[in-house]
């Protein structure tokens, strides 16, 4: 590993609460918080020319990305197109060969590591749930709760009324309230799903990755997914990996289709699919 | 050991009870040692073997309960937690060797002939910094151990082997003469502590009392940090790492703060078990040893911290009895015992008990 520099103040975030009521976006979750981040361009993360490379494959070639500020964006691709090595490099999991990752104007990624980079604000849901199995639903999203993470504020920390009330509401709208103090060991496939996604939600991330969110979910829960989706789209920037064709379609606005490490098409999904080189990846030469 | 029937009895009736049975288990320890001070043909009177005997297994009660607040929360099974024991108990040993040589050298660097002590015994006369050392050397070991294991991102069976290593090579380097420690035979013939003697009954009970008091002090202390926030963040870190980096914490400060509490723990445990027990040598260090003390915590149950206590009195008073009455068998025995409850009991007496108690 290499040296990483301490978590500096200007990582993170100034939390923005803006007085006119209008920080909270139609279903009550997550801030405003377009005035923490530098992003005056217009873009919340760019990648620009990151290389991977893995024992001589290359999983991400020359890959320029730019996601803009309330964005959704979908990411689809073949398998082994680099969808999730992609997440890997903005997350700090993989350091790319070379290229440049900015999170908004100023903060290189690929200067910092896994934890820097989730309390400036980039949030990441795995591909299989993730959640912390011998705790609580409650427990869980506590931990979640954008605090002090340090060490010695753990030590100490007590859950003030508020947060509570914050943790219900997110719990409450993605109905896992009856279950809060269920271990989390024992949920559904689609409830822990929901219940990953909550972590993130209380994170009060800038930008949120979604790696196949509702791979494993009842038609049910996907069509509510979709909906969640579209209400954090605004006050957060999304970006979805997921090869469920009809639930890219009733959420994105803007599709990119990856190849081989790198962009092989952009634009609305019927342009997308439209694309005769699209076609030929997805069905064989 | 009538105990677990004792927790059956528990689990059935409620935390009242708990409290009390735990009231009673300590009011007998607090009991025993007064009851070693009654004159020698009084029908109460607890022998000095007795005493010894069960202050012996307290001492390693602390160990199981440290290592199972590293393994049963955070899921660092430490195979080498014999070595911080060890150098608590040698930092102890070394103020007892001063005392009981008065200004002469200790006996072993005479017969050495060696004409002064190595630097590191530098005032090793004074209780005050014996003490500083016994927290110290444990302390800081595992402080640069941890640091470098936990930065590299070492865990699992890696970390386990590494502090096995760890502890086989602090043995090494303890069997040889010219460490400075005693070599093989360590220290022994203690004479004084304090200027009270060690083998007075006095002094052995006021020794007893004081490891019942660290001991329900870790426990309450391990209570207290395992119902914290701090406590949730570690089981965290046992079961999903990579999502609590995620989730915006630096796991490493986590871990390297238990781990370094859990071999400070050891380390008075050591300094207590060596006036007590009156010996100290390499032989503490050894792998066995500290694989031993995590069959304790297996079989008390990880993750309950009363539970690791139970395992180690309960292996230990088999041992006691077990290597008296079928000698040959002893190692037999703990191995059997060891896979049985890894297969059958995977959490332990106290899981059992639950079991038992939630039909």
């Amino acid at each position: 590993m290499r040296g990483v520099p301490p978590v500096h103040p200007e990582f993170m975030l100034e939390p923005v609460f803006d007085n006119l009521g209008a920080g909270r976006d139609a279903i009550g979750l997550g801030q405003s918080r377009k005035a923490g981040l530098d992003t005056r361009h217009g873009t919340v993360l760019s990648l620009e020319d990151i290389s991977v490379s893995f024992d001589g494959f290359k999983a991400l070639n020359a890959l320029n990305l730019y996601i803009g500020v309330g964005e959704l964006r979908c990411i689809i691709g073949p398998n082994g197109a680099g969808k999730t090595t992609m997440m890997d490099v903005i997350t700090g999991k993989t350091r790319p060969d070379s290229g440049t990752a900015w999170f908004g104007d100023t903060l290189d990624l690929t200067r910092m590591n896994e934890y820097q980079i989730a309390q400036a604000g980039i949030g990441r849901k795995f591909q299989k749930p993730t959640v912390f199995e011998a705790l609580t639903v409650f427990e869980n999203v506590e931990l979640a709760l954008k605090t002090d993470k340090s060490v010695w504020a753990s030590l100490a920390a007590r859950l003030g009324g508020e947060q509570r009330q914050r943790i219900e509401e997110v719990l409450g709208t993605l109905r896992l309230l009856p279950l809060a103090q269920r271990q989390a060991g024992l949920l559904s496939h689609g409830q822990k799903q929901f219940l990953e996604i909550g972590m993130l939600l209380v994170q009060e991330p800038q930008l949120l990755l979604l790696d196949e969110p509702v791979a494993g979910m009842t038609d049910a829960e996907t069509e509510f997914t979709a909906e969640l989706f579209k209400g954090l789209a605004g006050k957060h920037s999304l970006m979805v990996v997921e090869h469920d064709m009809g639930f890219v379609g009733s959420i994105a606005d803007h599709v990119t289709v990856l190849h081989q490490g790198s962009v092989l098409a952009e634009g609305s999904l019927e342009q997308v699919q439209a694309d005769e080189r699209v076609v030929e990846v997805y069905l064989g030469r | 050991m009538n105990q677990p029937l004792l927790v059956t009895a528990t689990q059935k009736a409620g935390p009242r009870l708990t409290l009390a049975i735990g009231a009673i288990a300590v009011l007998l320890l607090v009991a025993l040692p007064l009851l070693s001070l009654l004159p020698a043909d009084h029908a109460l009177q607890v022998s000095a073997y007795t005493l010894t005997l069960v202050g012996k297994i307290l001492c390693y009660a602390i160990v199981a309960l440290a290592l199972d607040l590293v393994w049963g929360y955070a899921g660092l099974l430490s195979l080498g937690h014999g070595l911080f024991f060890a150098l608590g108990g040698y930092a102890m040993g070394m103020y007892l060797m001063r005392q009981a040589a008065g200004d002469g050298l200790p006996g072993f660097m005479t017969f050495l002939s060696w004409s002064e002590l190595p630097w590191y015994w530098a005032g090793t006369e004074h209780f005050a910094w014996a003490l500083c050392l016994v927290v110290l050397a444990p302390g800081l070991l595992a402080l640069v151990f941890g640091w470098f294991a936990f930065r590299s991102r070492i865990k699992g069976v890696y970390f386990s082997i590494m502090t096995q290593a760890l502890t086989f090579a602090g043995m090494l380097l303890f069997f040889r003469n010219e460490t400075g420690f005693g070599g093989n035979n360590g220290f022994t013939s203690f004479r004084t502590i304090l200027g009270f003697d060690i083998a007075a009954q006095g002094t052995r009970a006021v020794l007893f009392l004081l490891t019942v008091g660290l001991l329900l002090a870790s426990l309450y202390l391990c209570r207290c940090l395992t119902r914290s926030k701090f406590g949730r963040l570690l089981t965290a870190v046992r079961d999903a790492e990579n999502r609590l980096m995620f989730c915006g914490y630096d796991p490493r400060g986590f871990k390297l703060l238990v781990w370094v509490l859990s071999a400070v723990l050891c380390g008075l445990a050591g300094a207590l078990y060596v006036p007590q027990v009156g010996i100290i040598n390499p032989s503490e260090m050894s792998p066995t040893n500290s694989i031993e003390a995590a069959v304790w915590v297996a079989l008390g149950g990880r993750g309950t911290l009363i539970g690791p206590l139970l395992g180690a009195g309960l292996v230990n008073g088999m041992k006691s009895w077990f290597t008296v009455a079928f000698p040959e068998f002893w190692l037999f025995f703990l191995g059997a015992l060891f896979i049985l409850v890894t297969l059958y009991l995977p959490k332990g007496v106290v899981g059992l008990l639950k079991k038992r108690s939630q039909p």
